[in-house]
């Protein structure tokens, strides 16, 4: 996610579920040009409720993408660093759209969708998996130019199908699947953390993934926009379920030390400094083959000039974006996204500081009104993911 | 007693020479759950409309004006160990500073409660 931008400032757009939100009481703001609920009943009983029980989340402004295609797979491998090809259907992966020069485009979502088509016995057919397809979800203020990237880059024989016609309903908390176990039965049983399904819940044809962006358990929920209201309306009849705002979804996913596209990682970080290694598969990183390798590899091979560190802060005054990080006398970084853990109940920020001084523990200082401020280099996450992963 | 609001949302009671600030209940609802509040040293001096106090919300700072020019006499301690007074009790308990008041003149082009309720009304 990032903030507006210039060119949506012009017209603000209103998404599936605008006036649910506003039934609800939600105060609207502009964000990635769509209005969007900041808040409900206030940031830190919202984000509490989503730590304790469940939270239901309006995260429609997304990019919803389908790559479809014979060929989808390696042409995706082009762009993106992780291995796709070897992606199951039904499997998740987190990865990144790199420019040439190694810079981040994107950080993404990455679904094996490829439909699995029943056998017919009396035409004599077996059951096969269908053209291969990947769904992805990418940030709603990047959506557009990812589109353009895409379209410019994957071959012709592979077709690119914006789902603009679809909702996406983050359910996000502890009692996220008790909840969501009762709407729907036997639906999630089996999945895990990064698993996805399609479930047609009568007549609404739903994909259901395990994934999220709280560091809770949860799923996130793609739905036609005619049924988003109901399936909104559903979810929040349960008793475990409340909707939660911007606000507290920025909280809850700087507490689980995830990256803000546009603020932590931008075109002028790096997969490597980004500390998003993990998004290069081994093999591809090796083996290369997609757009940014060579600049990606180099930094690999020298180790990265600053490093992306959460950082812990004494007191009570939060260090926000922007803010200078400094050793000594010296300036070492800056604060990319800052701001009071309800969690901790302390002010926490990630921020990039020079490789040499990113070690846990080391003893820095940030920067807030020409206050310096005592500031430690804090593992990630800040609070612990408790992801389903099962067994 | 006498109560004056301004278009910055900050209240000001008026007693004597004396006169205690904070931010009204409006404020606080738009700023919402309140973390910290950075109150200036008591001995400054302050110009009117020059940055008083910051307030921190979960989400963003936000700067605090001073409604009229002075001197800080005091500042409200119990906002150090319990911010979120600024939320429960904003026109009360949850006051910010007391300062002195260098010039009344400054106090005429300020609201009273029915001015402010109307200009919160077409806000």
């Amino acid at each position: 996610m990032s903030d507006e931008t210039e060119d949506t400032i012009a017209e603000t757009e209103a998404l599936p579920l605008d006036a649910w939100h506003r039934r609800k009481g939600a105060r609207m703001v502009p964000f990635a040009g769509y209005f969007m609920p900041i808040q409900y009943e206030g940031i830190v009983a919202e984000h509490n409720w989503t730590r304790t029980q469940a939270g239901l989340f309006d995260v429609s402004h997304m990019g919803q993408l389908i790559v479809a295609g014979d060929k989808a797979a390696e042409e995706l491998e082009k762009l993106l660093p992780g291995a796709i090809a070897s992606l199951k259907p039904g499997k998740v992966r987190y990865s990144l759209l790199i420019e040439e020069n190694g810079g981040i485009l994107d950080d993404l979502m990455v679904t094996n969708a490829t439909p699995w088509i029943e056998g017919d016995e009396e035409a004599g057919t077996e059951g096969h998996w269908g053209e291969p397809a990947f769904y992805l979800v990418v940030n709603g203020a990047t959506k557009w130019d990812d589109i353009g990237h895409l379209r410019e880059h994957l071959d012709d024989d592979v077709t690119l199908t914006h789902m603009d016609e679809h909702a996406l309903i983050a359910l996000q908390g502890p009692n996220a699947a008790t909840a969501l176990n009762r709407v729907m039965r036997n639906v999630i049983d089996d999945m895990v953390f990064m698993e996805s399904v399609c479930h047609d819940f009568g007549e609404w044809p739903l994909r259901i993934t395990r994934s999220g962006y709280t560091g809770e358990d949860g799923f996130e929920i793609s739905v036609p926009a005619e049924f988003a209201e109901s399936l909104a309306d559903r979810l929040c009849a349960e008793i475990e379920v409340r909707p939660i705002g911007l606000g507290a979804r920025d909280s809850l996913r700087l507490e689980a030390g995830l990256p803000l596209y546009g603020h932590d990682i931008t075109t002028d970080t790096d997969p490597v400094s980004a500390d998003l290694g993990f998004a290069l598969t081994k093999r591809r990183r090796e083996e290369g083959g997609w757009m940014g390798h060579a600049a990606v590899a180099k930094v690999l091979a020298a180790g990265p000039g600053q490093k992306r560190v959460g950082l812990a802060l004494d007191g009570r005054m939060p260090a926000r974006e922007g803010a200078l990080i400094y050793s000594g006398d010296t300036q070492v970084g800056r604060v990319t996204s800052g701001g009071f853990s309800p969690t901790l109940e302390r002010p926490i920020a990630m921020g990039y500081v020079d490789a040499a001084l990113a070690d846990e523990g080391t003893d820095l200082e940030v920067e807030v009104r020409n206050k310096r401020l005592p500031a430690k280099v804090a593992k990630l996450p800040f609070v612990p993911h408790r992801y389903h992963r099962g067994k | 007693m006498a109560r004056y609001f301004t278009d910055e949302h900050e209240w000001i009671d008026v007693e004597g020479d004396t006169a205690t600030v904070g931010i009204t209940d409006y404020a606080q609802g738009q700023l919402g759950d309140i973390v910290f509040v950075e109150l200036p040293d008591v001995g400054s001096v302050i110009d009117k409309g020059k940055d008083a106090a910051v307030v921190e919300s979960v989400k963003a700072a936000s700067d605090v004006y001073a409604p009229i020019s002075g001197e800080i006499m005091e500042t409200n301690d119990a906002l150090e160990d319990d911010p979120a007074l600024v939320n429960t009790s904003p026109e009360e308990d949850g006051w910010f500073f007391k300062m002195t008041i260098g010039d009344k003149s400054q106090l005429e082009g300020l609201m009273d409660q029915a001015a402010y309720k109307s200009f919160c009304d077409g806000l």
